[in-house]
């Protein structure tokens, strides 16, 4: 049994962002579409913690950016669901699709 | 030198008042009573208008009178020659140290004489039209023009700078554009207005690059350093106008005939007459203003004022005399054949100022030679005293018989005796029978025309036949002819306040010509000894005496005998009676050629090729727009689709293409 490479770690988080992606470009409910999102920066995480650990093992700042991009992904989930809550009050739904009075 | 106002202090009157303040308060009292009237009259001063307005004005010509008094025979003359003198003078607009605008007053000897002209002629009017105007909605706005009229005529002859004088002359223009649209409720008033401003102000742009052609080379304004500089052989200003040509004509006439073409168009001389006819539109005391003392006498007034600049360009000077003397003609051929009594005199008028033109154009400098300078000025004040006469009294049978044409008069003179008499007088007058003031003045022009050129002088004499034969025929028609039947309610000849006028300015127009105007008006400021040929005189007076009884016989009882002379020069008649056509040209030229030619491609132009290119150019940014707005669609997926998109291609970029 051979121990898991760079590759398949890098694998892994291009997978899971792709997902996230995938996720945020076909739901139509913003509570699904925030947690694609969260895939998505998950998956910048497993980058970071990676080529940290297989590139520079001496060093965090990996580690350290990764914390911060948790710190973030907290605050704009807060922000997010704020967004979302509103868009209920005032649509009394929160799918994407009757949330586009933005535009011309 | 940043003094705003230096006024010398002469200390000549015994008022207590000095020159300055007096010679201010002339122009300054009509323009009083204008503001005034103009702000408060219609709310507060209705009935009292006019009586305020003539009071003021009486006031500036006690004045005027009080100034002419002291100029001609106190403190004018010295050493025999009558002086220019500046009371009042200040900058106005100091562009940098040498080049200034000045406002002052010049007194010489025409300028005092247009003041007593115009205040008294003014006063006249002002005083007729109290009756005249009684009852008019608008009488305090008329007495308010009125006031501005004058104010700007006072202060056009007053003017110590051409730039001052510029000023006031487009200040007349817009006077008489509000007095001839008086009646703004009548179309035919409101084109006759608009036609006098038009073309006064199209010759005015000839007045304006005159201008500015003098003062370039001269380097000043002001008239008395600018005759000065352009009047002597020797200085170097004269030397450069002089010497500079464009087209083979020195800089010196082109100012001078453009300068002069802005007088031909306020003096209503040929070709720019056609608004003099129409500006009968005016109500008729107005008329009188503007045919005796202001408007077209400017234009005489601006020559005379510039004539020593004048008499250095002979051929400028020949320009002149030809004009005047066609206009004489011209109008007098002209005025025979209308039939509106208004317009009769309004060709006279023409016909007189062409007299006044020529007369100038035919004068020297000095001595004996500048008698054409004396005899046009003496003519334009005898004129004035007789025209205005001529229209109060034609304003007086009309005021009677509510029409202008002469074929609804006749017979007036058993109901208009105090006009009959008056009439009478000013027609003699100005057809030249002495001893009426125009016998004089007429025989001064004569007598240099004769001694100048030959024949322009033959063309005069016949003009001034033709002027007594249409005079009369006017006088006859309106008082003779035919038995005049009163129907309905007459009323009798306007009362004392109407009659006053008339009977003042026949006065003068009887005695006007006594006044030994040599002594007092000449070229040089030096006195003209005016010498009468009695056997010179035959050949005038029995031509006016033919032209009066041509006159009678044909007009004095009903009879057809003008319509055979008239049928016998059929076609010259025609010619005559549709004013040679002049208006039609005019209508042609602007209508047909301008507007084909040069109006009509100049809006293909601008609807075309400017308007096109705007359109163009909103129309290009509208199509863009609407294909662009799709993207900005709302969906938040969309927007995520173009941001992955973005990100892919910068990706794809910064891999593959800039390794």
């Amino acid at each position: 049994m051979m121990d898991p490479g760079l590759n398949h770690i890098l694998f892994i988080s291009t997978a899971l962002f792709f997902i996230g992606i995938f996720g945020f470009l076909t739901r139509r409910n913003l509570i699904t579409m925030l947690m694609s999102i969260e895939l998505v920066l998950n998956s910048v995480n497993i980058n970071f913690v990676a080529f940290n650990k297989y590139l520079w093992p001496h060093k965090l700042d990996g580690l350290f950016f990764s914390i911060f991009v948790i710190a973030i992904a907290a605050a704009e989930a807060a922000v997010a669901i704020a967004i979302i809550i509103n868009l209920y009050r005032s649509h009394q739904s929160i799918d994407v699709e009757n949330a586009e009075d933005l535009k011309f | 030198m940043n003094e705003i106002l230096q006024i010398k202090l002469l200390g000549i009157f015994s008022l207590g008042m000095d020159l300055g303040w007096a010679l201010l308060m002339i122009p300054l009292l009509p323009l009083l009573g204008f503001l005034l009237l103009g702000l408060f009259g219609r709310k507060h001063m209705k009935q009292s208008a006019g009586i305020f307005a003539t009071l003021l004005l009486s006031g500036s010509a006690f004045l005027s009178l009080h100034t002419a008094y002291g100029y001609f025979f106190k403190y004018g003359k010295l050493e025999g020659v009558y002086q220019k003198i500046i009371p009042v003078q200040f900058t106005w607009l100091q562009f940098s140290p040498g080049v200034s605008i000045d406002l002052g007053i010049l007194l010489d000897p025409i300028s005092v004489m247009m003041l007593v002209v115009v205040t008294f002629i003014s006063l006249m009017v002002h005083i007729y039209s109290l009756a005249y105007m009684k009852g008019e909605e608008r009488f305090p706005t008329y007495y308010s023009f009125l006031g501005l009229f004058t104010f700007s005529m006072l202060g056009l002859v007053m003017s110590s700078n051409i730039f001052q004088l510029y000023i006031f002359w487009e200040l007349v223009g817009v006077s008489s554009f509000l007095l001839i649209g008086y009646y703004y409720d009548r179309p035919s008033a409101v084109a006759a207005c608009k036609k006098a401003f038009i073309i006064t102000r199209f010759a005015d742009l000839g007045f304006l690059i005159g201008i500015l052609i003098l003062s370039f080379y001269a380097g000043t304004l002001d008239f008395n350093t600018l005759i000065e500089k352009l009047t002597s052989t020797e200085s170097a200003e004269f030397k450069s106008i002089a010497s500079s040509s464009f087209i083979g004509i020195s800089a010196l006439t082109w100012a001078l005939v453009l300068v002069f073409i802005g007088g031909a168009g306020k003096s209503a001389l040929f070709p720019l007459h056609v608004w003099l006819p129409d500006a009968m539109e005016g109500p008729t005391p107005v008329s009188a203003l503007i045919h005796a003392a202001t408007m077209v006498v400017a234009g005489v007034f601006l020559v005379a004022r510039l004539f020593p600049i004048f008499s250095m360009s002979e051929a400028a000077l020949k320009v002149v005399a030809v004009i005047g003397i066609i206009s004489a003609l011209f109008a007098a051929i002209i005025a025979c054949t209308q039939s509106d009594i208004k317009r009769v005199l309004a060709y006279s008028t023409m016909s007189q100022i062409g007299f006044m033109m020529f007369s100038l154009g035919l004068s020297g400098q000095s001595g004996e030679g500048g008698l054409g300078f004396t005899a046009a000025m003496f003519h334009l004040f005898t004129h004035a005293l007789f025209k205005a006469l001529l229209f109060l009294g034609a304003g007086s049978v009309i005021h009677f018989i509510h029409s202008n044409e002469m074929k609804d008069m006749g017979g007036l003179r058993k109901y208009l005796p105090i006009t009959h008499i008056t009439f009478l007088i000013a027609c003699l007058a100005i057809s030249g029978i002495p001893p009426f003031a125009g016998f004089f003045s007429k025989e001064e022009i004569l007598l240099a025309a004769y001694h100048h050129n030959v024949t322009i002088y033959w063309i005069a004499l016949a003009t001034s036949g033709l002027t007594s034969f249409y005079m009369f025929r006017l006088y006859f028609s309106i008082f003779w002819k035919k038995e005049y039947i009163v129907h309905g309610d007459a009323h009798g000849e306007g009362g004392f306040v109407m009659m006053m006028p008339l009977i003042l300015l026949s006065l003068g127009a009887a005695a006007a010509g006594f006044i030994p105007f040599g002594n007092l008006v000449s070229a040089d400021g030096k006195v003209l000894e005016s010498v009468f040929h009695l056997q010179f005189s035959i050949a005038p007076v029995a031509l006016g005496l033919i032209g009066i009884f041509t006159a009678m016989w044909m007009y004095k009882k009903q009879n057809n005998r003008p319509d055979q002379i008239a049928h016998s020069m059929n076609s010259f008649y025609k010619l005559a009676f549709h004013k040679f056509y002049v208006d039609e040209l005019y209508l042609f030229v602007t209508k047909k050629v301008l507007f084909n030619l040069v109006g009509r491609p100049a809006a293909w132009f601008d609807k075309n090729v400017v308007n096109g290119l705007i359109n163009a150019t909103g129309n290009s940014t509208v199509f863009i727009s609407e294909k662009v707005k799709g993207f900005q669609s709302g969906k938040v997926q969309q927007y995520a689709i173009y941001f992955l998109a973005g990100v892919i291609g910068l990706a794809v970029l910064f891999i593959y293409i800039w390794k």
